[in-house]
């Protein structure tokens, strides 16, 4: 008994270093994004620069409203796109889903089709005010609400839950001909504008939208963590979340909700961020070596948020004017590692 | 005591099984009248697809009759919340476990998820019953395992300790000795027979383990194509209902011995 006991611990504890570990690491991640940049600032100024107190005004402008709102979206992308993977790796018993499988990046790239590439259609005058941020934002959220809205409606008709998976990657597939139809007869101007949301963007919030987007995202956190325990008992297939008690129906309805929120103001304020949503939970099962939620959804939580910091870091080409596209980065640095925890493991944990 | 002052748990009376489609009701089994009493193991048995699945499907609400009622403790099924009836019925299924990187204690202790809180934690009594279900399943052993590293035995006795742990008066089981050896089918079904008389529990299982099954349940339901008829496996041998399992043309039944045999 004392063996079981003292075995039980070990384990306990090396969560909670793990966990220790890797709020140091996002804080470090954290400090060391602020610090890099195009231009080059000391840091005694950046500690000043976040305080309101640095000596020289553009550098605290520049830290302020430029790197610590970047940073931030970093944190809420990072971890909103690793939460909403889980969930649906778990609420599909599938390795390969991720956050978008329900069609939400697909819509929302519909969206900002439609704004772009359709412009055009609609006049010269009409078309320079339609592209704004605001209404690429706006645009790019209907979208995802609405492609998510019909692969409900239509799941709900359904009883199956890999039923809805296939649905909702269907309706990917309509959304990306539509915008190939759209581009086909859209001006190299346009497409280049179209491409460049693709690769996606930390760096263009204000701390406005950076609220909106924290209000939003925190309502999509919440219903993460409440279906915790509904996520664990879905770990035993649906008959038997079923026989254990769990509305089946509503808690999958909730844990689609959680994560069409995160998923999709994401891809509304920061573009579609591939990859990140994939891999963060298979690189926290890897590590944790668990599949128990109460564990896996703080560390994805923090995991997501590390990788991502570092992703932007690395964006910035420090020193240089350049900054690379972060959807090219994340799966450029984070795919190596999957593959690596894979093979040291030499079995996949799911 | 006997059998008849002994407290029912589940009983059904004009039960109608099958599935209902677009074209009608496909009627699988009509007219079945059980009655399952407490601490009693009763093994389920018939030919393949004669609906020896969609009967306990239909028992344990994963799929809803056609016709008649099904009561527990005398109160039909749809009258329980799903909470209430996971606290009085457990399942052990065939379907594969989706993650097996749980280990057997987690496992376990997934059944005591009626009566745990919003986010799952285990309470010092949940635990000590995921301890106890665990012990009563000799499992103590494998108690830090990984599911993934445990053979087909093993993780049967997993299930059938996490079904424990959930703290019902009945617990079935769809063909618990599937893919298992004839030591291991033995041995589970020797299981569940003590478990019904330790915990007084009433336990159904559905089998071709037939002869093993007469061995050890106190009650048998068979299923032919005719009727589905229950009672102890002495008086089902005297009424000759075996004999009635399969066509004669390959296998006959001895009564003295209580086995098929098959026919020269």
């Amino acid at each position: 008994m004392t063996n079981e006991n003292y075995s039980k611990k070990v384990i306990k504890t090396k969560h909670t270093y793990s966990f220790i570990i890797l709020t140091m690491l996002l804080l470090l991640c954290f400090v060391v994004n602020i610090s890099l940049g195009s231009v080059s600032i000391p840091f005694s100024e950046v500690i000043q620069s976040i305080l309101g107190n640095s000596s020289n005004d553009s550098w605290q402008y520049i830290i302020q409203d430029y790197r610590l709102p970047k940073a931030f979206t970093a944190i809420l992308v990072g971890s909103g796109l690793g939460i909403s993977g889980l969930l649906m790796q778990t609420l599909f018993r599938n390795p390969l889903a991720g956050p978008f499988v329900l069609g939400i990046s697909s819509g929302a790239s519909l969206g900002v089709a439609l704004v772009i590439l359709g412009s055009g259609l609609f006049g010269g005058i009409f078309a320079s005010v339609l592209i704004s941020k605001w209404s690429i934002v706006i645009a790019a959220s209907l979208g995802s609400f609405l492609v998510l809205l019909a692969v409900l409606l239509v799941s709900s008709k359904v009883r199956d839950t890999m039923a809805i998976l296939i649905i909702g990657l269907m309706f990917g597939s309509i959304t990306a001909a539509i915008v190939s139809v759209l581009s086909y007869f859209s001006s190299a101007e346009q497409l280049q504008q179209y491409i460049f949301w693709g690769f996606g963007s930390l760096g263009n919030l204000s701390w406005n939208e950076l609220f909106i987007f924290f209000g939003i995202y925190i309502i999509g956190i919440l219903l993460a963590i409440f279906s915790i325990k509904s996520l664990n008992t879905f770990l035993l297939g649906e008959n038997y979340a079923k026989s254990l008690g769990l509305d089946v129906k509503t808690s999958r309805f909730i844990i689609i909700i959680a994560t069409s929120l995160l998923a999709g103001t994401i891809t509304a304020f920061a573009g579609p961020i591939a990859f990140i949503g994939l891999a963060i939970p298979h690189m926290t099962r890897q590590i944790f070596n668990t599949s128990n939620h109460q564990i896996l959804l703080p560390a994805v939580f923090l995991f997501g948020a590390v990788v991502m910091l570092i992703c932007d870091s690395i964006a910035q080409l420090p020193t240089s004017d350049y900054t690379l596209p972060i959807n090219a980065i994340t799966s450029l640095i984070g795919a190596p590692v999957v593959v690596w925890l894979l093979v040291r493991q030499r079995k996949m944990v799911f | 005591m006997t059998k008849s002052s002994q407290h029912t748990i589940l009983k059904t009376s004009n039960l109608t099984i099958g599935y209902q489609t677009k074209k009608g009701k496909s009627i699988i089994a009509d007219d079945i009248h059980l009655e399952l009493k407490q601490g009693e193991l009763i093994g389920l048995v018939g030919a393949n697809g004669i609906g020896k699945s969609t009967l306990l499907r239909t028992l344990a609400t994963i799929q809803q009759p056609l016709d008649g009622a099904i009561k527990i403790h005398d109160t039909t099924l749809d009258q329980y919340s799903a909470l209430d009836l996971a606290k009085t019925m457990s399942l052990v299924l065939t379907e594969q476990l989706m993650s097996k990187n749980l280990s057997v204690f987690e496992l376990v202790a997934l059944g005591r998820q009626p009566y745990t809180n919003w986010v799952g934690n285990l309470s010092k009594l949940d635990v000590s019953e995921v301890n106890k279900a665990i012990e009563l399943t000799n499992i103590t052993n494998l108690k830090h395992r990984k599911c993934f590293e445990l053979s087909d035995g093993q993780l049967q006795k997993v299930m059938i300790a996490r079904a424990l742990a959930q703290d019902t008066h009945l617990i079935i089981l769809d063909e618990p000795t599937t893919h298992l050896d004839m030591y291991h089918k033995a041995y589970i079904l020797k299981l569940l027979q003590r478990l019904a008389k330790e915990t007084n529990k009433t336990i159904l299982f559905s089998s071709h383990e037939i002869d093993l099954a007469i061995q050890l349940c106190d009650t048998m339901i068979v299923m032919t194509k005719e009727t589905v008829v229950s009672n102890s496996p002495c008086r089902l041998i005297e009424q000759g209902v075996f004999e009635t399992l399969f066509p004669k043309d390959l296998i006959g039944f001895d009564k003295t011995t209580g086995s098929f045999r098959v026919k020269k």
